[in-house]
């Protein structure tokens, strides 16, 4: 059996005090009215600060110089202009000083979006890990049963995190979703079009379904798989690859929504088909990551005797093959969308590449680059530090990914990374390790009665 | 690389009483013996049909691209929808060999001989239409970069069409020493068995004088799984470029990021069912039913689920992405409320049901381990695979952005000659081949023999698991 460690324990209430703070200030520093943000944008155009400045020639020019490095490309002046000015219509309520305003709902939008990139971040994991273990069962894997309380372990956060996160896009209104505002809806002929699908009733049930149904499969599935150690018959194994098969059938579907839902509305008039499957490689590539991560660490203080390296070796092939898998679809969305160049798609590019260019093209260092180039040799995913490091490095750069899926679309170019930022990473990883290493404590750590248990327990590659 | 023990639920891959003896027996028959009367008549029906086919290619080049159904609107159709039908159907091959490798799947060893074979042959079927849709193909070689006289005049990079050449070409060339290297050890024991010294002397020269040492074994593992590795993104990133044909541009319904993965998951779905089409038929006239199972076809059911799933979310992804645009050209294009009551209603309902409805029925293990249904629905999916290219094709060209150029297609024979001929010809190869290749990777099916073996999982249910199993 394992324990959470007092040590652990106390670090984790730590990270989650500290984060609370953090999250608090973040909110009660929130501009809220116009001046507040003339202020700000007076101090930071002081400091010199690139992006954000509101007046100032010097920063007219500057900003007609970002918006038209699309233009000197495409050899066609005021295109990247349009492009944006399109994008910026949707956000704005169009009367008095619609520019302040927009900068103001924008900062507004700060606090609830850094809560937001961590709180969805660390129930991915889950989530994914989930996926994981589904899959798992349904393709009768030998390789795995050995991992099948660790993974149950990490899935106790589905419950926690997906109940934050269902709250945090309830209750955002329009700081994440544009469409939510009536008055905005009202003077836009193409939201009216979709408020069949974005209206806000409809996206409360749909969210109830997803949260409901991602749970519900959690709570089957656990408890067949410890109902499984104490049997002498195969009746819980079999129940869970029949549900398993049906959740992933479930999970599909409703990730695709939950895609356009939580993430595609934030610029409603954006659309790309490719999008919820871009965003599940994320989930499902940095959940495989927190898998290893959590094993190497158990297993490295003892408790996983009956795992070797070759299922350390597995999963570091996962890692591997699915950071692949994620560029191979980031790739095509990005490169279809710039090969195309349609005004009212590649403004979700031209943002993140005029005001997030460093994290934009980084990410894809660390999500591709990185983990090709560590991962490739077979000898390496054998070696814990090897993966961790890994592991640490595409984590981070999938927190980026996250961060960029929203940060963009709701604080647009006056994102910075501070302390909100900072404090809900803690706080929310601080959650994590508390309620994973309180699940991994509630059962014997070697799943029994598996009928593949004992083909993994011999598993060599 | 894995102990012989196997856990008792999972089903046995061979059955009966076999020796490795056996399974050398068994794979040599067909190359060993002679063919009978039904395989020459079937040998001739495609010839005939590749003859015919020869002949409309020969008239299309020399006469002019008019001869075919194409018009200045739709200036794709039949062309292009059975070059994407054929090399989707070629994915299925290396999906089997290289994936399923990946994923250890012991199941593969029994099918993807054939499934290579497959691939490369639907490839080469696949490779013609980029030649003869041009219009003048005897200039087909200026889309190699070759330095030149016209001041070293080269090609655009930019184009997916450009990208094809060097997809298409990389694949058939990966593609054909995959399979060739793990021909290495069966070609060499057709040549230790064969009586004939004629026989002896081709096998001896196709087996590259393999005597299967420790060392050699070794290196070969270590080439398939390379091989493998590197297949595999292959795989994705060859049907990748081809749906690049449609995604880049900038055609309502053809432009659609989801198109990548969505085209992949579609090629691993239509190439199965020609992999179930062939080897329903195949593991009868060749007597191999004890090592193509009804296991095995339950398995490719499986996977012929998954990803005729996976493409049916990318329907209604994009059914559904196509009204959430608010574009109003998007209701013309291949899955949209426009083409489900259009002038092309029956392929959008053709494809709707050959590739929706009816697979869902493998959902039920009764008819996802009934022979002749598999054959049935692997047929159907054929025909659905081929009208999603339709579609995508035809129907998104046919009413495009201005209404004074909607037009309709109507296919001449050249079209469907062309057509028939490949097919013909896939055929003349793939019977070729199951008289001359060893049809079972033999030196792989030996390796899972005592694991998967039927008599051997018994030995292990009545004795345990620790019994020394001699043969």
């Amino acid at each position: 059996m394992y324990t959470l460690p007092n040590k652990v324990k106390l670090f984790s209430i730590i990270l989650m005090v500290l984060g609370l703070v953090g999250i608090a200030y973040g909110f009660f520093t929130v501009p809220s009215t116009i001046d507040d943000v003339e202020e700000i944008l007076a101090a930071e155009n002081a400091h010199g600060d690139g992006h954000g400045s509101a007046s100032g020639k010097e920063h007219a020019a500057q900003q007609e110089h970002d918006a038209n490095f699309v233009d000197v490309a495409r050899g066609q002046e005021g295109y990247a202009e349009n492009a944006l000015k399109h994008e910026k219509d949707v956000h704005m309520d169009g009367h008095g000083d619609a520019h302040l305003e927009h900068v103001l709902h924008q900062m507004q939008s700060k606090p609830w979006s850094a809560t937001f990139v961590s709180a969805f971040f660390f129930f991915m994991l889950a989530l994914g890990t989930l996926v994981f273990y589904a899959i798992q069962y349904a393709a009768k894997a030998g390789w795995s049963p050995v991992l099948y309380r660790v993974m149950e372990g990490i899935t106790a956060y589905v419950l926690p995190g997906s109940i934050i996160v269902f709250f945090i896009v309830v209750f955002a209104g329009t700081h994440f979703f544009p469409w939510q505002n009536e008055e905005l809806v009202a003077n836009d002929k193409i939201l009216q079009v979709k408020s069949t699908y974005l209206n806000f009733p409809f996206f409360l049930i749909r969210a109830i379904i997803y949260v409901l149904g991602w749970n519900l499969y959690r709570y089957f599935s656990r408890r067949n798989s410890l109902r499984q150690a104490e049997v002498d018959n195969y009746d819980p194994y079999r129940k869970n690859f029949k549900i398993s098969v049906y959740f992933l059938i479930f999970f599909i579907l409703t990730e695709m929504m939950m895609a356009w839902d939580w993430f595609m509305s934030m610029t409603p008039h954006w659309y790309s088909t490719l999008f919820p499957w871009y965003v599940f490689a994320s989930i499902f590539v940095s959940a495989i990551t927190a898998i290893a991560l959590v094993v190497i660490f158990l297993k490295g203080r003892g408790y996983l005797p009956f795992v070797n390296d070759s299922h350390l070796h597995d999963l570091g092939k996962y890692i591997f093959a699915f950071s692949i898998f994620w560029t191979y679809l980031w790739f095509g969305q990005f490169m279809l969308i710039w090969y195309a160049n349609i005004p009212e798609e590649v403004t979700y590019f031209i943002i993140r590449i005029q005001e997030y260019n460093l994290l934009f093209w980084g990410m894809l260092v660390l999500n591709f680059v990185f983990p090709i180039l560590i991962l490739m040799n077979s000898d390496y995913k054998r070696i814990p530090w090897f993966v961790v490091m890994a592991g640490i490095v595409v984590l981070v750069g999938h927190y980026i990914d996250i961060f960029l899926l929203v940060m963009p679309s709701t604080v647009g170019a006056h994102w910075s990374f501070g302390i909100t930022e900072i404090a809900s990473i803690f706080f929310f990883f601080g959650l994590f390790i508390f309620v994973v290493g309180t699940g991994l404590s509630k059962a014997p750590l070697q799943p029994k009665g598996d009928p593949f248990i004992k083909e993994s327990e011999n598993y060599h590659y | 690389m894995s102990s012989h023990y196997e856990a008792p639920i999972r089903e046995p891959l061979v059955l009966g009483e076999k020796s490795y003896h056996d399974i050398t027996a068994d794979v040599s028959a067909p190359v060993l013996g002679k063919a009978n009367k039904s395989w020459w008549i079937v040998f001739t029906i495609a010839l005939i049909a590749f003859l015919w086919g020869l002949g409309c290619i020969i008239y299309t080049v020399s006469t002019g691209i008019g001869v075919w159904g194409l018009n200045k609107t739709i200036g794709w159709a039949w062309d292009i929808t059975n070059f994407v039908w054929w090399v989707g159907i070629g994915h299925a091959g290396t999906l089997i060999s290289a994936v399923l490798l990946l994923f250890r799947q012991k199941w593969r060893m029994a099918v993807n001989r054939s499934a290579e074979a497959m691939t490369i042959f639907a490839v080469v079927q696949a490779g013609l239409f980029p030649i003869i849709h041009m219009g003048r193909p005897w200039l087909a070689y200026w889309v190699l970069p070759i330095p030149n006289q016209f001041g070293s005049l080269w090609v655009n990079f930019n184009s997916p069409l450009l990208w094809d050449v060097f997809a298409i070409s990389t694949y058939l060339s990966i593609s054909l020493v995959f399979w060739y290297t793990g021909l290495l050890p069966d070609f060499a024991m057709i040549r230790d068995r064969t009586k004939s010294p004629f026989q002896k002397k081709i096998y001896g020269i196709l087996s590259f004088g393999w005597t299967g040492r420790v060392k050699d074994w070794q290196r070969f593992e270590e080439v398939s799984l390379v091989l493998a590795g590197l297949a595999t993104p292959l795989v994705l990133s060859v049907h990748t470029i081809v749906s690049f044909d449609f995604a880049t541009s900038v055609v309502p319904g053809w432009h659609s990021t989801i198109y990548p993965p969505y085209f992949v998951a579609g090629a691993i779905f239509s190439g199965f069912a020609m992999v179930q089409t062939l080897l329903i038929i195949m593991r009868k006239v060749s007597n191999l039913e004890d090592y193509i199972t009804v296991l095995h076809i339950e398995y490719m059911n499986k996977v012929i689920l998954l990803t005729g799933g996976i493409v049916t979310v990318a329907y209604i992804t994009e059914y559904f992405i196509g009204w959430y645009s608010g574009v109003p050209y998007e209701n013309y294009t291949y899955l949209s409320f426009g083409a489900a009551t259009g002038p092309y209603w029956w392929a959008f309902w053709a494809l709707i049901i050959c590739n929706l409805i009816v697979p869902l029925t493998l959902w039920v293990k009764k008819l996802r381990r009934n022979i002749m249904w598999t054959f049935f629905v692997a047929f159907i999916i054929n025909v659905g695979m081929w009208f999603e290219r339709f579609d995508i094709i035809v129907i998104d060209l046919s009413k495009d952005r201005l209404t004074s150029s909607w037009a309709m297609f109507q296919p001449t024979f050249v079209d469907i000659g062309t057509f028939i001929g490949t097919i013909g010809f896939f055929f003349v190869l793939f019977l070729l081949y199951a008289r001359t290749f060893p049809v079972i990777a033999q030196a792989e099916v030996k390796t899972i023999l005592k694991s998967s073996g039927e008599n051997f999982k018994r030995l292990r249910a009545e004795h345990g698991d620790h019994v020394d199993h001699n043969v």
